[in-house]
């Protein structure tokens, strides 16, 4: 049987959703290894350039217009996408910075252009088409762990 | 010897919640400077934590990192604490002893097992290893899992821990989990206790004359203690920001900081030099070939101190455990009216990890500051990548076997879970 090509990435946010995957793979890494090709996972392996995939993990909102240019590049890579944890479904808590009062958000103004941000901090749907959204902060294991065994 | 000047670039070496690259110029054959760019994602956590009620800013600052949520969950609880004028239970202390003990097995070993492994036998990745390898990775899943056990019995959940709280704990941990945790430690602590030699028989080794500062405390506690240096200064908590000097990095979006207008290195090499005398007796026992190497100015044996670090959280939480009978208890209400500041201070995995808050009178957060571990041995990372590439120029070694050297030096420093792993590629430019 041939592996499926998964993608594993992460944009802003905490990392802790691929935490919570690495540690199902306490359980689970045999069984993932011998079923996925994992062309993307940087917490594990030096990153190659983008390949076509049968499914990639997203965690983390879009804050800068480069990872906007790279999601989207996923978007046309990956045949499914799915958004896990809740910075990549609904942009919270990273995106917390929308929401601040007006004289806040002057005061950052300075920071969020020195560090090359957008306007605003975004869940992935906001750009692109998500096949699956698994929300909570983190992820819920055995959700997560569910979705893994069906793919 | 190379006598050209050059740059070696390392890119997007990793995360330390974002993107991190590392730059060397080599001037004449000499390196002259090392500079880690630190281009984080910045999240505003801190300024979003400005008029938020007490109890609830501990589980919000935790989601800075996802790693260490724990210590940055108890650190913030501690400082919350501090600051409301409440004392907690002998119970509750233990409790959060045992999830920094999880943590610090749990992410060591995703450390040690999954990004420093793979240097070992030289292959890319933990995925790439073949059969042959199968029994070592199963051995590290065990002990891995046996952290993440533990962590998801006290805390509730591995990651951003639900049960941890301002005064205490929500929840006690369920007897059968208890239970469960216990074995599985105990069946782990002999494959932990086989790593160590991998660690110590390494290749590459670098010493450099060296501050560490680590809060030492007795039996090893990672929550309680005073801090100590190598250079002979003994510090309360509470008095820590006046020997903490942060450092404007212009190439960086980070904090640097200086420790008595010193570099410094924090870690576990640090708490291990300055305090093996209080590792558990059983891991002194079956450490004691590895623990002859303390104190160590090698960088690399941080992984080493890491690596017995595990058996001794191992042992410490057996004991822990073991010794506990868990009961419901009337969690200490806080005492406001005034306003206050409070600090926490305690080991992080990767080091001492500083919270400071502010509340007001009705117990609203006006002031926060955080001092990670990472941002604390920035300007020792660079200062050794110095002296160690001018090293190996002298030695004639090649520039790719330089910047893979680099990379490993930078990975025992065990800088953010990421980081260690996420090197993509490295540039070498000809400077003019």
């Amino acid at each position: 049987m041939q592996k499926k090509k998964a993608g594993i990435f992460s944009f802003t946010c905490c990392e802790g959703c691929t935490v919570v995957f690495m540690e199902l793979m306490n359980k689970h890494f045999f069984d993932y290894k011998n079923r996925f090709d994992f062309v993307s996972f940087r917490q594990l392996k030096t990153s190659e350039k983008m390949q076509k995939m049968d499914f990639a993990v997203i965690e983390g909102a879009i804050s800068t217009a480069s990872e906007k240019r790279k999601l989207l590049e996923i978007r046309n890579s990956a045949k499914k996408i799915i958004a896990i944890g809740s910075c990549a479904v609904t942009g919270m808590p990273s995106s917390q910075r929308n929401n601040f009062k007006p004289e806040l958000k002057k005061r950052i103004e300075k920071q969020i252009k020195q560090l090359h941000q957008l306007k605003t901090i975004e869940p992935l749907k906001k750009y692109v088409k998500v096949d699956l959204e698994l929300n909570g902060c983190p992820v819920s294991a055995s959700q997560l762990e569910k979705i893994m065994e069906e793919l | 010897m190379h006598k050209g000047s050059f740059n070696i670039s390392l890119k997007n070496i990793s995360k330390i919640e974002g993107h991190t690259h590392l730059d060397i110029a080599v001037k004449k054959g000499e390196a002259v400077s090392a500079k880690l760019k630190i281009n984080e994602n910045k999240r505003f956590y801190r300024d979003a934590s400005i008029g938020m009620p007490y109890k609830a800013v501990p589980a919000h600052l935790a989601r800075i990192c996802g790693t260490c949520s724990p210590a940055h969950m108890s650190c913030v609880c501690e400082a919350v604490e501090r600051a409301a004028g409440i004392q907690i239970t002998e119970q509750s202390k233990a409790l959060r002893e045992l999830l920094l003990l999880g943590n610090v097995i749990r992410d060591h070993g995703m450390h040690l097992y999954f990004f420093c492994l793979p240097d070992i036998f030289g292959v890319d990745s933990v995925l790439d290893f073949d059969k042959n390898k199968d029994s070592l990775i199963h051995n590290a899943l065990h002990v891995k899992e046996a952290g993440n056990l533990l962590c998801s019995a006290v805390g509730g959940r591995a990651v951003h821990p639900p049960f941890a709280n301002v005064g205490g704990f929500n929840a006690l941990p369920a007897k059968e989990n208890v239970q469960k945790a216990i074995a599985e430690l105990k069946e782990a602590r002999d494959f932990a206790l086989n790593f160590i030699e991998l660690f110590f028989e390494k290749d590459t080794s670098f010493k450099r004359n060296t501050n560490f500062v680590a809060l030492c405390g007795k039996d090893f506690s990672y929550i309680d203690g005073v801090i100590k240096t190598s250079s002979g200064s003994v510090i309360e908590e509470e008095g820590y920001r006046e020997h903490l000097e942060r450092v404007v990095m212009p190439y960086s979006n980070a904090s640097a900081f200086e420790f008595e207008f010193k570099e410094f290195m924090v870690g576990a090499l640090a708490r291990v030099n300055l305090n093996k005398g209080e590792l558990c007796k059983d891991t002194k026992k079956d450490c004691a070939k590895y623990l002859k190497a303390f104190p160590s100015n090698d960088i690399f044996y941080n992984n080493l101190a890491q690596a017995i670090s595990v058996v001794n959280a191992i042992d410490m939480s057996v004991n822990l455990l073991s010794s506990m009978e868990f009961k419901q208890e009337k969690l200490p209400e806080a005492k406001l009216g005034k306003a206050n500041v409070g600090v926490g201070v305690i080991e992080a995995p990767r080091g001492t990890l500083y919270h400071m808050i502010g509340l007001d009178a009705k117990g609203i957060v006006n002031r926060s500051e955080i001092i990670i571990p990472t941002s604390q041995n920035v300007i020792h990372m660079e200062q050794t990548m110095v002296g160690f590439v001018n090293e190996m120029l002298n030695k004639s070694i090649s520039k790719e076997k330089i910047s893979m050297n680099a990379e490993r030096l930078i990975r025992a420093y065990d800088p953010c879970m990421s980081c260690a792993s996420h090197f993509l590629k490295i540039n070498w430019k000809e400077l003019k």
